[in-house]
Formats: structure tokens, C-alpha cells, sequence
């Protein structure tokens, strides 16, 4: 209970990205809430980089993390970006509409 | 020993539970601070670990940058929240079923999953034993010679990302009037000044 080990980090960040799943299903229509879903899922794969970098000391976990975090902050700019064009061209957010765009 | 297991729990729980309240929360608002609390509680786990640099980076970068960004667009767009909202017990249900089929997936997985024998000899950078570098120092020594071009690649996504959010969201307004300054440096006073001779008594 008392000794932190790399089990008690896995459960977590499971937990996280469980969360993440459950708030895509969650919020259909609302793409910021989506978003912000997706950016919880990549902080958990994060926590298990980090983990796994501090149980078997390697620090390329460490690395490797850092680069999802640039990932992660790129597609969050595109994905603003997208949704304020959409949110003006139609006036809504509703991603459901999303679908007058298919050929 | 008990300190920091008391701090883990401390950390982990806020985490989960900011978690659960920005998928739930009502106002998208409130939803992005929960965001914010889930991240810095997140640095707080990294701290716990031994990974300083990536604790800082993630409060500049997500609290500082992303969190901003999305408190920016949530609080820009003039959305009608509560329409939004629609939908919301309809898809409790089966998204809560998913969430624990998952979260059992992965749990079972997790309970079989063992370190394989001799994963030392197979590590990529091992920490070095009683090392006086800080993790900082260590990072940088590996990220600025072993994964350079990595990073330059990083470097790279960082840059199209830009590019790409701001032609995305730049728009030519039709009808307003700027200022054009080749055309004004251009000008010439032989092509715009004209003399006229006028005749006493008459007008131009």
C-alpha cells in the first residue's frame, strides 16, 4: 500500500484514458469536449512513458514522451483551427452536421 | 516512504477526478480549468517519478499554451451550450458499457504482463548509477546527439502545425480597403502631378 510502484502509475494512467474513451462517447456533439478527451488519452500514454522510464531507468521513455507532447500540441492547434473555419462557415459545432461535407 | 505514497495518492485522485469532471462538466468553460487541474496534477506524478524537465514542459505547454488555446476558442465561438448537451443520457449508457469493457481489457492485461528476463541488457539509455547529472542535464546530453534529427522532426511538426492553423483561419474580408504600399512607393511625381494652364477668367 505504502510502496508507489510501477503498477500504481499503470493503474492510473489506465484510469485516465479509460476517461478519455468515455468522454468521446460522452460528448457526440461537442468537438471542444472531444478534443480535450483526445488531449486526456495522450497525457495517459504519457503517464505510462514516464512510468516505465522511471522502473527500468532507461530515459529514452522520457524522450519519447516529449515527442508525443509536441504531437499533442500540434493537433491541437489544426483541430482549433478546423473548428473555428467550421464554426464559421455554419455557425455551429454540432459534429454531427459534419457529414453534408461527403461526396 | 509514506510521504510519497501520501503525495501520489493525493495527486493521482485529483487527477482522476478532474478527469471525470471535464468530460462531465456542464459548461465547456469549466470543463477547460478541470483540464488544467488534471495537468498540473499530472506534473505532479512526473515530479514524483524523477522526470522534472517533462513536468515543467508539460505545465508551459499544455496549462500555458493548449489549455489558453482551448479556453481561447471555447470562450471566441458564441455556442449554444445546452443544445449541445443533447444526447448526453442517451449515450451514458453505452459509453459507460465500453469505458468498463476497456478499462477491464486493460487491467487484465496488466494483471498477466511481467518484465521480461534480461530486459537490462536490452535498454536503450540506461540511467547511469549515482550519476551527478540532474534529469535535465541527462535529457538534454541524449536529445541534442542520439535523437537530433528527432528532434529537428519535432522542430518541423511544430512549424507545419503553424502554418497550416494560420492559413486555415486567415480570410480575405472583400471590401476593405488597404493600404498598398508597393503601389504607393511606386508612384512617381511626373505621373501624378499635372500642370495645367489656366486661362485668367476661365476655370480648370
Amino acid at each position: 500500500m505504502w510502496e508507489i510502484g510501477l503498477a500504481h502509475y499503470l493503474t492510473v494512467a489506465a484510469i485516465l484514458f479509460t476517461i478519455g474513451i468515455f468522454g468521446i462517447f460522452l460528448n457526440r456533439k461537442n468537438v471542444i469536449i472531444i478534443l480535450m478527451s483526445v488531449e486526456l488519452i495522450l497525457l495517459a500514454v504519457n503517464i505510462n512513458l514516464v512510468a516505465f522510464s522511471w522502473a527500468l531507468k532507461d530515459l529514452v521513455g522520457q524522450i519519447f514522451a516529449m515527442f508525443v507532447l509536441t504531437v499533442a500540441a500540434a493537433e491541437a492547434a489544426i483541430g482549433l483551427a478546423i473548428l473555428v473555419i467550421y464554426f464559421r462557415n455554419r455557425g455551429s459545432i454540432a459534429v454531427e452536421d459534419v457529414n453534408v461535407m461527403k461526396g | 516512504m509514506i510521504l510519497q505514497a501520501i503525495a501520489f495518492y493525493l495527486f493521482a485522485f485529483v487527477a482522476v477526478a478532474a478527469a471525470v469532471m471535464v468530460v462531465t462538466a456542464r459548461n465547456p468553460v469549466h470543463s477547460v480549468l478541470f483540464l488544467v487541474l488534471t495537468f498540473f496534477n499530472a506534473a505532479g506524478l512526473f515530479v514524483l517519478t524523477g522526470a522534472e524537465f517533462l513536468a515543467m514542459i508539460l505545465v508551459i505547454v499544455y496549462v500555458g499554451a493548449v489549455a489558453v488555446l482551448f479556453l481561447f476558442v471555447v470562450m471566441m465561438l458564441d455556442i449554444n451550450f445546452v443544445e449541445l448537451r443533447e444526447g448526453f443520457q442517451r449515450y451514458l449508457p453505452i459509453g459507460g458499457l465500453i469505458a468498463a469493457i476497456l478499462l477491464g481489457e486493460i487491467i487484465f492485461v496488466g494483471g498477466i504482463w511481467a518484465v521480461a528476463p534480461g530486459v537490462e541488457g536490452a535498454l536503450a539509455e540506461k540511467v547511469p548509477e549515482g550519476s551527478a547529472l540532474t534529469n535535465t542535464e541527462m535529457i538534454g546530453r541524449l536529445l541534442y546527439t542520439k535523437y537530433i534529427y528527432l528532434f529537428q522532426l519535432a522542430g518541423m511538426v511544430l512549424f507545419v502545425a503553424m502554418v497550416g492553423a494560420i492559413v486555415l483561419t486567415l480570410r480575405q474580408r472583400p471590401g476593405v480597403r488597404k493600404q498598398k504600399i508597393g503601389e504607393q512607393v511606386r508612384r512617381r511625381s511626373e505621373e501624378t502631378v499635372e500642370l495645367k494652364q489656366v486661362q485668367p477668367g476661365e476655370g480648370v
